[in-house]
């Protein structure tokens, strides 16, 4: 059945495709490709009518964001979604720092929704957004 | 032409020290060794998105400016600050590192890395608790039983199950990449006749198994001779994939899940079924392969440090190590991510006692996570001013602490011009370090080791820490140029 919303854990790290664009520039197409996506669980991408390559809106408390949303290749991640660092997760992550520094980038909740109208931002349109510069 | 050997990686806490450099006329044209980051950075250290000289922003946007008036600009603002922040220092060499120390002491800031959101947890936990470690070079020769929880290698040290642990081979223990490549060889031909099956031998749809959270049991391999490759994780990485068992742990239960693990190396009893949805009899043959190891070590990583728990997490996955040493020998260690984090924290806690988050707003050092760590302060919104070097919190930091950064005249020091130099006010070129300046940068486990200058820098382009001397002597002389006016005034 189709889903409007589809509440889940969000993840944000590492990939090795982030890791190669942050080194190429972080202005480069890489480090576009490569952060500016999230992956989502199969089953969960159905339920929203959702295909690989959808624009998907991300909403946390801290804000919304859009991203292209791709199949997880490996496992199955039922009520994960996992989005590289970056300055588009950075947009909606949790800044609760529990009095230790550190924000929580892992396993805080976030909803998702298909967006299939809305572009991603470039990340100078994004900075544009966010900081005004 | 030349070919440079030995080279050491500047990239991640890995610092791999064999890649191969070939050099003509100045330029890297290819690199040997090296990883997929490796390569990008040798071959993308030139491109057009390196920042060629001073920038400053004026009517809202960047403009090219002599050096010397960057310099005095940025003096001025660290200056005449009450409380900036000198964040960053991961990405730079531990010369440039001690020159950020004197700066912060001079001004009276609040000094940071980036461990703050990456392994600030760990160095917190080991506050608490100490940690049996090693070298890395203990465990390439002798670990059997290798654990990686809540971290994913292949992606972000990608040499380093090749170069110290599962895949390389080991003066007392043997390379399991033969085992690891029949077992694809395997799968790929499990692949291939399912699809032949599918194609034509039925016309009925295969049963496809429908992947769940629920793993499987753990494979009779868990109890072989030779090494073993255990990866803890919310979801199956790549790593995972290498692994001989591969754990899928609910989110933000690795707390109860290495509690659980603790209590059943000690031999008691659960009296639950299941600990973070794993099965307490799965639990049981992991324990005992734990304990049966000639020597075991545990990788962690963010997986741990930013999810609930944080600190506490590391606290008792010491704990944990501690209690299996009781049984076996075990270690543990940090997979620390950036370049020279580890050197970072080392420089700061020789200088000023303490590894990361050093307030000297007072005069003296003063170290208070939660309080004087940069990412609190900036929450709060209680700095003035900011200092950037050799990071780029504009794309690592939560919003809203990067709209505190903004909001504030803010530095930023980078050979490349990344988000937070998008959003500087005065922006410096640096020369990349490991590539055009040469220096000490120390490994994950703590080794230090010298890195090399490959090519000279563009010219005009300082090194971080030339830069930082100009800096620091520049704030020298106009606080000096203060107390004058403020004597004659009197």
């Amino acid at each position: 059945m189709m889903q409007q919303k589809l509440h889940v854990t969000l993840l944000t790290g590492r990939t090795i495709e982030q890791g190669v664009g942050k080194e190429y520039g972080k202005s480069s197409p890489e480090y576009y490709e490569a952060c500016s996506m999230v992956y989502m669980d199969a089953d969960d991408m159905q339920k929203l009518g959702v295909k690989n390559g959808t624009n998907v809106l991300v909403t946390t408390p801290n804000g919304s964001v859009v991203l292209k949303a791709v199949k997880y290749p490996r496992s199955a991640i039922p009520g994960l979604i996992y989005i590289p660092y970056g300055p588009w997760a950075n947009s909606i992550v949790s800044n609760a720092t529990t009095s230790i520094g550190m924000p929580s980038f892992k396993g805080t909740p976030a909803e998702v929704e298909a967006a299939p109208d809305q572009p991603v931002l470039s990340m100078k349109e994004l900075l544009k957004k966010e900081f005004g510069r | 032409m030349s070919v440079i050997n030995a080279v050491t990686c500047p990239i991640c806490g890995c610092l791999c020290d064999d890649i191969e450099v070939t050099v003509v006329n100045n330029e890297v044209v290819k690199v040997k060794n090296g990883c997929a980051v490796c390569e990008a950075k040798y071959m993308g250290y030139k491109s057009e998105h390196r920042i060629r000289q001073p920038l400053i922003r004026k009517d809202g946007k960047l403009v090219p400016v002599s050096m010397n008036e960057a310099v005095h600009k940025a003096a001025e603002i660290l200056a005449n600050a009450n409380y900036p922040i000198l964040y960053g220092w991961s990405s730079t060499n531990c010369e440039a590192q001690r020159v950020g120390v004197e700066l912060a002491e001079e001004v009276g800031g609040v000094l940071d890395n980036t461990a703050v959101v990456c392994h600030g947890p760990s160095l917190m936990g080991t506050q608490e608790v100490g940690i049996p470690t090693s070298t890395l070079g203990q465990i390439r020769h002798r670990a059997d039983v290798i654990i990686y929880w809540g971290c994913d290698p292949w992606s972000a040290h990608p040499r380093h199950l090749e170069r110290y642990t599962i895949f390389t081979e080991g003066r007392f223990e043997d390379s399991e990449w033969k085992s690891y490549l029949n077992k694809v060889k395997a799968a790929a031909g499990k692949k291939k006749l399912l699809s032949a099956q599918r194609a034509g031998l039925s016309k009925k749809a295969p049963a496809t198994v429908a992947e769940s959270v629920v793993f499987n049991k753990p494979p009779e391999t868990l109890q072989k001779e030779g090494r073993k490759l255990i990866v803890i994780d919310v979801r199956k990485s790549m790593t995972a994939e290498m692994a001989d068992y591969f754990i899928q742990v609910e989110p933000n239960k690795d707390y109860e899940l290495m509690q659980a693990l603790r209590a059943l190396v000690k031999d008691e009893e659960l009296d639950v079924d299941q600990v973070a949805g794993v099965p307490v009899e799965y639990l049981k043959e992991v324990v005992e392969t734990l304990v049966n190891c000639k020597f075991g070590v545990i990788f962690f990583g963010m997986g741990l440090t930013q999810s609930a728990g944080k600190f506490r997490n590391i606290e008792v996955a010491i704990s944990l190590t501690r209690d299996l040493n009781m049984r076996t020998k075990f270690l543990i260690m940090p997979m620390r991510g950036h370049f020279n984090v580890a050197g970072a924290n080392i420089v700061f806690a020789w200088q000023s006692g303490y590894a990361f988050g050093v307030d000297f707003s007072l005069g003296y050092p003063r170290y208070n996570p939660g309080e004087t760590t940069s990412m609190d302060v900036l929450l709060r919104g209680e700095s003035d001013a900011a200092l950037v070097i050799a990071s780029d919190p504009g794309a690592t930091f939560p919003k809203r602490a990067v709209q505190s950064l903004v909001k504030n005249p803010l530095i930023v020091i980078d050979p490349h011009m990344n988000a937070t130099a998008m959003l500087g006010d005065v922006v410096f070129p640096s020369a990349f370090v490991g590539i055009e300046v040469e220096g000490t940068a120390y490994r994950m486990d703590n080794v230090p080791l010298p890195l090399k200058k490959v090519v000279e820098p563009p010219e005009g382009i300082l090194s971080d820490e030339e830069l930082l001397k100009k800096i620091l002597e520049e704030v020298k002389s106009i606080k000096a140029q203060k107390t004058k006016q403020k004597a004659e005034g009197a």
